[in-house]
Parts: C-alpha cells; structure tokens; sequence
C-alpha cells in the first residue's frame, strides 16, 4: 500500500528509512527510487551516495497501523468481517456480499476506485481462501480466482509467497524448489520433517485446503441491514427514517428467529470514508420497532458530540452483535409481565441516556465487609438467580445505616473508656454530643482482601439532637498505633 | 336468615383495617393516622411532594423519609431514585442493606445517578411518565437555577398522568415556587432509646409546610415502624417527655434553611 503525495513537487525518489542494528536502513521505497535502483534493505548512506538527491522519511509504524484502521472502517461498506493483516494487508470476508454489488468483479472495481480516490494503491485479489487471496496479492498477477482454481492459480507463485522464515525459504530455494507449485508435487512429510507441521499447514492453506482461522477486528454481528444511497443523506429526519426502516427489516428477521437482539449498532458511513458508529443496548432482548428508535433517539439526544453527516452518509447499517432467543409476546395474557416489561424499558432508555454505569440496581453480596455488603450492577444486567436480601430481625432498629461515606470520614472523637463508644466527637467542624450508644460490632478485615487492615469496632450513636451515625474505631487503645475514629454511614 | 349486606361488611372491614381514617380516592396513607387526618384522607397519589431537611446534617433523615412515604405508597412495585452525585459525595452514598432495614427492598430500586441538576430533572420526569412504577424520588442539590416553576410543573404533570407519586428531596435547598402538592420539612429527632441506653427506632420531627388543598402548618414527631411499615405517633406515648429539637418551631415554615456544615 503506497500513498500518493498530496503536493505537486517534482517527482524525487521517496524512502522511508528505519533502523536496524544502528544503522539507517530502506524499509519502503517509492516507484521513482525503485526506477531509480534502489532497494529495500540498503543504507540510506548508500542510498544517498548514489542518489544525492533523495527525500527521506522515518519509518512510523504507529501511523501506518492507523491508516490501516481507517481503511479498514471504509472497508468496512463492503462487509462487516474485516482481518486486520498488518503492516500492509486487509483481508475482506465477502462472502455472500457480492451479489449487493452486482458480481465480484463489480466490487473489486468499486473497491479499487474508492481507494485511489483516496490516494492509496492497492492489489486487491478475490480468491476462496483468504491466504490464497494474500499470496496472490502479493506475489501474483491474478485479480479473481474462479472458485475451486485456487491451488492453480497459486502454484506458479515464487515460495516466498508462503511467508517462511528466512532459513527456511533459503534452504527450500537451495534444494531447487522455485515454486509452490514444486513444493505441492512432492511429499509433504518430508517438509514436515525438515520444516515442521506450520510450514506443511502453511501449505495447505495457501491451496485452499485448510481454512486459517480468522480474527475479525470487530465482531462479527450475528445479523445485519444495511441501505445505501446513491446521493449521500445528512438531514436528521431521513436519518431517522432510514433508522426505523433498518429496524423494521431487522424486527422481521428477529421475528422470523424467534430472537430479539440486546445490542444494536448503528453504523453512519460517511461519503468522505469517516465512520461513526453508535450502540444502545437494552437489559432484554428487543425487536420493537418504536422501543428501539426511542433508544436511538435518546443517544443521538444524549451524544456530547453529535453525530457529524458532513458531506452526507452515503451508507447507513444496523448490525446486533448479540441476539437472544424471544418468543413472540402474546398481549393482554399477563399484565404483571407486560409492566415489567415497562419498567425493563425505562431502565433502557435511562441507561442509554445517561450512560449503564449510572443506572444501577443492587445485588446482595455474602460477605461481612460493610463496603462490599451491596453491590451496584447496571440495572440491565440479568442476574442468572433472582437476589435474596436478608430479612431484618422484627423489632430491632435499623442496624445499618442508609447512606455510607466511602471512603470513612476520619473523625475527632475521645471515648471514656479504651473499649467504650465516644462520648463526643467532631466531624465536619461541629461538637456531636453522644446520648445513646450501642457496640461495638466488631468486623474484622477479610485478611484475603487486605492483609494489613485492622478490625474495626462498629458503634450506633445518636447525638443530642437524635442524629444517627455510624462510627467505628479503627485499631485498640494501648497498641502501638493510637486508635483513630470514623464516622462510616449516616442512619435514618 | 337475615340478608348480610356484603358490600357494607366489606366497607366496614376495610375502615377497620385502616384505622379510623380512610383514605380518599387517589391518595395514600402515609401510615400515621394523625398525619392522615391532617391531610384529609392521605396524600396524593399522582402529585409531586417537597421534602427538606431541617438543617443539611439532617439530609439522611429527609432522604429516608421520601424512602418511607415510597414504601407506603409503592407496596410490591420497583421505585426509581434519580440522585445528583453531589449529594452522594457531601451526605454518603446509598446503602442498600440500610434502605432494606428500613422495609424497602433493595432489588425493587433503580437508582440513577445523575450528573447535574438538569439530568435529575430530566430523569425523574422520564420515569415519573412509567405508570408500573410505585414511587419515583428525585434527589437534586441545593438550589439549582433549573428547578423553576416550569421544572417542577412538568414534574407535577408527569406523575398527575401516570398516578406515580414524585418524592423530590431537596437537599441543602430552600423552598422556591413549586407546583408541589405538598412541602414537607425532615429532621432526626431524638429516638426512644432501646435496652442498654442503645439507639432506637428512626425518629423524626416531621413538618407540614404547605398542603395545596388542605391545612399547613402542623408538626409530628414519629417513629417509623418498619416491621409493620408504619409510622408511630411518639408524642402519644404515655410517659415519655420528647424533647424538641432547638432551633427549629412551627414559625420558622417556609422560611428554609442554608447550612454551611
């Protein structure tokens, strides 16, 4: 993949330059250079002799890893399955896309106008197996394999096509063996034996009779919609149009699965290659047209910055990476499902307004540590078995308080006796005055959790003015360390 | 045979089970057979209702007021609590174990935190629009520019549609003009001490600031009984002398308060 220079300057040979074992080293060359004699691999001190006048740049992986991203999210109208072959490749699982764009070939021209309008010069090569597809492109001359001519079209390749080691391509090169072709004919056990099972795998996936396995840079949705329009769209009421008809195709697919999705993704591709994509996620699975665009509606609402339609969308897709079995819903049969269902929704449309970790239920947590006793979890999550909150004892007070400080907020406290409640204390510049007290309740550090910790001594106490805390003595009077108070919660 | 009248026994069974104040259409009881009366019948079901706190330290007891007029009004249905993270950061943040040992049960509430008072404006009236809810509280801080009459007409509106009651706790604020149907001032108050001088039940003085249709004006102090999800008249307990917080009388209503603790 090469760039093409913006600027109209004359055409002087371009390397990029890298260094290796301390010296600066060709590790890209533009065509003029390579018109010129240069090569990979070469000085740039040699480089620079035989061509004074050179234009050098510093190799950046970095920025060619993000050029390669944003590629990859362009690609991304072609097909949601995208591999990610760094430094230089990208591997499109079409895959039943083709037929959106008339036939292969149609989409392979498509696809290579799209790039060279951004400047970029690629190879690109249809083949039914993708490492098929990866050598062609590098190696061969080919730019659609017919199904099934894959180990014919790769077999006149040269052997490095396979992507060996060094040593290993040495060697194979050395015993006469020019092509993969060659290799193909004889045994593969002897190769195996002399290069071990990867490079008889890498064989035979090279012919198309192993399938690699493949690493989707996003996931793969389990289905998805998509439109695209000949004129790019940017008004936020056919947008939303769009939206609804996208979910109303989704709805019916869902339907004919009894599936309803948990995730839903909408992603905006803009004409100029941008791609925004946004996700609202429900606590049940949904196909409900009119829930779903409420959601949408909210996190457009909600976006802090708004999705941008520049020149236009020219592409808009809805994929849900997770689905889940659902019924179809049978109305008016049980009304106390119906509005849990409203409450299901509401939490939905909370969550995606004001973010899942701030819409939270609780969870009870078997433990003795006061600040792990409850545990918040977005309140879509769906517990396998429903929480069982302990019952408190009848007639006994509230034994814990209904708002906690976290962390305990160190307080001014002096006590009576050294294993007594404070007779008074200071907290937040104002004298509490304890009338009534009860502990302590001793709790002792999870020592798993925090080996170091002291146990702590819990006390109720009212002040003078009928306040209610929670206090806690951290460490004993006569230890080493002088016992210090807390106050920990606030009762009712 | 004597004709029974089934209607009327039933009638009669119902005043009994409620105590000598039954509770008019669209209200509820809020568990006090004196508060009740004062209100005529209960307090509006589908209506916004202003709780303070008598001084920002008494923030918790305001807050588990809301959470018990929540209970009464509720029963077994889930409660949404929008909550401004300030509040959380300057008073505690909400402990479920505590909101269960006050009788509400932890996996019946969504809690929202929101970040600013807008959001809890907005949240509290989005759910204040879900008629399956029990009760929805609202937690913004202090005074915040957005709660104008506007704000809290909209509020009244939403919970008047759905009959969901709206508890908004109004922590460190003062009462400004509102649409709420009640305002009520929160303050801990001393409890009856337990075996061993220990604390007792929740205890609160409770103010009835302004009643939109009924008389204000008039004071409480009570004890919540979580077993039976009522609240006690502590006053009328013989024998027993109930001091009155200082600083705070029947003449100081509406005035509110500013804390800087």
């Amino acid at each position: 993949m090469r760039r093409r220079r913006d600027t109209e300057t004359p055409a002087e040979p371009l390397v990029i330059t890298e260094k290796v074992k301390g010296a600066m080293r060709l590790a890209a060359i533009s065509p003029e250079a390579k018109r010129a004699g240069l090569l990979p691999g070469l000085t740039l001190a040699d480089a620079r002799a035989r061509i004074p006048d050179l234009w050098v740049e510093e190799m950046d992986p970095h920025a060619d890893a993000a050029l390669l991203d944003r590629i990859a999210d362009d690609c991304d109208r072609f097909t949601p399955v995208i591999v990610i072959d760094a430094p230089e490749g990208l591997l499109l699982d079409i895959t039943g896309c083709d037929h959106l764009f008339g036939s292969e070939a149609q989409l392979r021209t498509l696809f290579n106008a799209r790039l060279r309008r951004a400047g970029i010069h690629v190879r690109a090569v249809i083949a039914s197996a993708p490492d098929a597809a990866r050598a062609l492109a590098r190696y061969g001359r080919t730019a659609i394999v017919p199904p099934g001519e894959d180990a014919a079209a790769v077999r006149p390749l040269p052997i490095a096509a396979l992507g060996l080691a060094d040593d290993a391509r040495l060697s194979i090169s050395r015993a006469g063996l020019k092509t993969i072709g060659a290799i193909a004919d004889r045994p593969s056990t002897a190769f195996a034996a002399r290069f071990g099972e990867k490079m008889t795998l890498r064989l035979r996936r090279v012919l198309g009779e192993a399938d690699p396995p493949l690493d989707p840079r996003r996931p793969v949705p389990m289905l998805w919609v998509e439109r695209r329009f000949p004129e790019p769209i940017g008004r936020a009421e056919d947008i939303e149009a769009v939206l609804g008809e996208l979910s109303d195709k989704a709805s019916n697919r869902l339907g004919e699965q009894r599936e309803g999705g948990r995730v839903f993704e909408a992603s905006f591709f803009r004409a100029d290659g941008a791609v925004r994509r946004i996700a609202v996620e429900t606590g049940r699975p949904i196909r409900n047209t009119r829930i779903l665009l409420r959601l949408f509606r909210e996190k457009l609402d909600a976006l802090a910055d708004p999705v941008d339609p520049g020149f236009g969308f020219d592409m808009i897709r809805l994929s849900l990476p997770v689905t889940e079995p659902l019924d179809t819903i049978q109305p008016g049969l049980d009304g106390h499902a119906i509005e849990a269902d409203e409450v299901a929704d509401l939490a939905d449309r909370l969550s995606t307004r004001f973010g899942t970790a701030n819409v939270l239920r609780f969870l009870p947590e078997d433990t003795h540590d006061p600040n792990r006793a409850a545990k918040a979890v977005p309140a879509s999550f769906n517990p396998l078995t429903s929480p069982v909150w302990p019952t408190p004892e009848e007639e006994e007070p509230p034994l814990r308080p209904v708002q906690i400080f976290d962390p305990p907020q160190l307080v001014d406290a002096s006590a009576q006796v050294p294993d007594g409640p404070p007779l008074h204390f200071n907290w937040r510049r104002r004298k509490h005055v304890v009338v009534h007290a009860e502990g302590p309740e001793r709790i002792a550090p999870e020592w798993w959790r925090a080996p170091d910790a002291s146990e702590r001594d819990y006390y109720r106490v009212e002040d003078i003015e009928g306040r209610r805390f929670w206090l806690f003595r951290s460490g004993a009077y006569g230890s080493k360390a002088h016992p210090r108070w807390y106050v920990h919660g606030l009762f009712a | 045979m004597p004709q029974v009248d089934l209607e009327a026994l039933r009638r009669q069974v119902s005043q009994l089970e409620r105590g000598s104040s039954p509770v008019a259409s669209g209200r509820f009881s809020v568990g006090s057979t004196a508060i009740d009366t004062a209100l005529g019948g209960g307090l509006m079901r589908g209506a916004l209702h202003e709780i303070f706190a008598g001084q920002i330290m008494h923030e918790p007891s305001a807050a588990s007021f809301a959470v018990m007029l929540a209970i009464r009004a509720a029963g077994e249905r889930p409660v949404v609590w929008v909550r401004q993270d300030f509040v959380g950061l300057e008073m505690g943040e909400i402990y479920a174990p505590g909101l269960a040992e006050l009788g509400l049960s932890p996996d019946r509430l969504i809690l929202v935190r929101a970040r600013d008072a807008p959001s809890v404006l907005r949240a509290g009236e989005e759910a204040a629009r879900c008629p399956p809810l029990g009760a929805v509280l609202i937690e913004p801080w202090g005074n915040p520019k957005t709660l104008d009459l506007v704000a809290s007409r909209r509020l009244a509106l939403a919970a008047g549609r759905s009959n969901v009651p709206l508890f908004m706790v109004r922590a460190g604020g003062t009462a400004l003009p509102s649409a709420a149907a009640t305002r009520w001032r929160i303050s801990a108050s001393p409890s009856v001490p337990l075996e061993g001088e220990a604390p007792g039940h929740p205890a609160f003085a409770v103010e009835l600031l302004r009643d939109r249709v009924g008389s204000a004006g008039r004071n409480w102090i009570v004890e919540w009984d979580r077993d039976r999800r009522e609240f006690k008249d502590l006053e009328t307990i013989p024998g027993r002398m109930v001091p009155v917080p200082p600083g705070r009388s029947p003449d100081a209503a509406e005035a509110g308060y500013r804390d800087a603790g």
